[in-house]
């Protein structure tokens, strides 16, 4: 299958520091690779660099063949890429509806239509008895469900999500997997992933690519790089499995 | 309309009806106050679109009006263009300043209380240039012709006719200035605006052009405040540099949206209606304070209402950092709960 999104040698550093080293993966159409690895090894750094919320100091970044390496956040949005923030960033003063319109009026030309379609958004992420609810008086656990509608709503190709099982119990991680699942075999969309919820990853991810310090130590299904020394580790520990 | 309760609706008819009638029954004096609440209004709604919509603070606000006013009035006084047309000169040339500023605020991403800042800066110094400005009056004003019969009757080409005719005006440009402004904000452009406001990264992430969208702000914004300037040349018939463009005027500005509510539709209007009244009964129950003896006359009470007007904000953003629209709303059941709307 051809590749969704290629990242090719990505580079960032801080002050000195490097945050993400000569990084190199792919992730094909319709593909759910997971990106892992421990606190500060340039997981989330990576995301802001492929969706344009930073620009790599060396590399290329490649979506659907198109290099949009350096690109305005909201031309990357344009090129097909929808991202969550780990932070999360809602529109504090605006409805649960009101944000996801936001996403939504990107690809649609009316306010009413993007309302419309919002609605099934937040009723695929299970928000949708909240939509009147402003966005400031959601759960943490919401509220990432919330990152996840609007970015859906911008319609993207690829599909960016930074930690989004975090904070959710294990019925409702394994819910959002479903989702997720069904949106890649019902729109075809690809998904990039960072995730420390080894549950998810697991019952998601096609491929695993680990990151620590910056640099790509391992990358392969789910069962191979959970046995694999190195990662053993540096993140998962013995006996994490 | 859909988004009212019953009361809400009647509340607003009630309103429309009065507004439209007062020169019917009110006195020269209540009309002139109402004037000002309705100048304000409109003012602020212009002042609430950049902070209220796109989370961007001016205190400069003035600069708008006063290259509105100075435009329109050196036209209308040197080259006898009526303000009709005057007005759309007064518009441009507002616009361009408020997208120079917006330009070098926006694309050296100067945020929050500096942006404030550069606003305050340019403000004085377009003040500081007229003050200098031969042909402008300078410091010792333009002064549009005004003759005795002039003030009856109504000429709207060229602004010029009894307080009636004023009253109208303003009237009819608040009204058109919040139906505007509802429309903006229910429209794509609004959806932006506050999502720019509440969030950029996370706005841009979602495909807003950040940089556009604030222009629009800040373009259309500087465009209203800029027929205001018109209005207020017209009516006032003197400008002068310290009292069209000073400090005081732009913050004067802000009070009634921050009163009624930032980002609120109806706020400014509120806001305007509660503080301007308030002054005015301030200043004359001082007076009658000073005539009955008991504060001494030679006692200076200019500032009072200043004073008073601080001490507003104050409590405001201490009680209802919201402003008190919002709570008003809900105090009385106004406004639907977003559930309940079509």
């Amino acid at each position: 299958m051809a590749a969704m999104l290629e990242v090719q040698g990505l580079s960032k550093s801080f002050r000195g520091l490097r945050a993400v080293a000569d990084v190199t993966f792919s992730v094909p159409e319709k593909g759910i690779i997971a990106l892992i690895g421990p606190n500060g090894a340039g997981k989330t750094t990576c995301f802001n660099l492929i969706a344009g919320a930073m620009k790599p100091d060396a590399g290329r970044v490649r979506l659907a063949g198109k290099d949009i390496t350096g690109f305005r956040a909201d031309i990357a949005c344009d090129a097909g890429i929808g991202r969550t923030f780990q932070l999360v960033k809602p529109f504090q003063d605006l409805t649960v509806l009101e944000n996801v319109t936001v996403g939504a009026l990107h690809k649609h030309g009316t306010v009413a239509a993007a309302r419309r379609e919002s609605a099934g958004f937040l009723d695929m992420l299970e928000l949708g008895d909240k939509r009147h609810m402003h966005a400031a008086n959601l759960t943490l656990p919401d509220r990432k469900r919330l990152e996840v509608a609007r970015a859906l709503a911008t319609q993207p190709r690829l599909l960016l999500l930074d930690e989004v099982m975090a904070g959710l119990r294990p019925t409702e991680t394994d819910r959002m997997v479903t989702v997720l699942k069904r949106l890649r075999s019902e729109t075809g969309l690809t998904i990039l992933l960072i995730e420390h919820v080894m549950r998810a990853v697991m019952a998601l991810s096609d491929r695993v690519v680990v990151l620590h310090h910056g640099e790509k130590i391992s990358e392969g299904t789910p069962e191979q790089v959970t046995k694999d020394p190195a990662v053993l580790e540096c993140y998962l520990g013995e006996g994490a499995i | 309309m859909n988004d009212l309760t019953v009361s809400g609706r009647f509340a607003l008819v009630v309103l429309v009806a009065v507004l439209l009638a007062l020169p019917q029954f009110a006195s020269g004096y209540v009309l002139s106050v109402t004037i000002i609440c309705l100048y304000l209004s409109f003012v602020g709604q212009a002042w609430n679109m950049m902070l209220g919509f796109a989370g961007l603070l001016s205190i400069g606000h003035a600069l708008f009006v006063g290259l509105g006013a100075y435009t329109s009035g050196y036209l209308f006084t040197k080259h006898g263009v009526p303000p009709v047309i005057g007005v759309v000169a007064a518009v441009a040339i507002a616009m361009i300043m408020g997208s120079i500023i917006g330009y070098l605020g926006f694309r050296f991403a100067i945020g929050g209380v500096y942006f404030a800042l550069l606003t305050i800066a340019f403000s004085e110094f377009v003040r500081i240039l007229l003050d200098h400005a031969k042909f402008l009056g300078g410091t010792e004003g333009l002064f549009l012709p005004v003759t005795q019969e002039s003030r009856r009757g109504v000429d709207l080409v060229n602004l010029r006719g009894a307080p009636q005719m004023y009253y109208y005006v303003i009237l009819a440009l608040a009204g058109g200035a919040f139906l505007a402004c509802r429309a903006l904000l229910h429209g794509r452009i609004g959806y932006y605006w506050r999502a720019i406001r509440d969030n950029p990264e996370a706005a841009e992430a979602v495909g807003v052009h950040i940089f556009r969208f604030r222009m629009y702000a800040v373009v259309l914004s500087s465009g209203m405040a800029g027929i205001a300037g018109v209005f207020y040349a017209f009516y006032y018939n003197n400008l002068f540099p310290e009292q069209v463009l000073g400090i005081e005027r732009s913050i004067e500005i802000t009070l009634a949206p921050i009163v009624g509510g930032v980002g609120t539709l109806f706020g400014p209007i509120f806001g305007a209606f509660i503080l301007t009244p308030l002054g005015e009964f301030l200043t004359y129950a001082v007076d009658g304070l000073k005539e009955s003896g008991i504060i001494a006359k030679n006692v200076k009470t200019d500032g009072v209402k200043l004073m008073f007007w601080g001490l507003a904000v104050a409590l405001i953003v201490l009680l209802q950092p919201k402003g008190l629209w919002p709570w008003v709303c809900k105090l009385l059941g106004l406004v639907k709960p977003p559930g309940e709307r079509g």
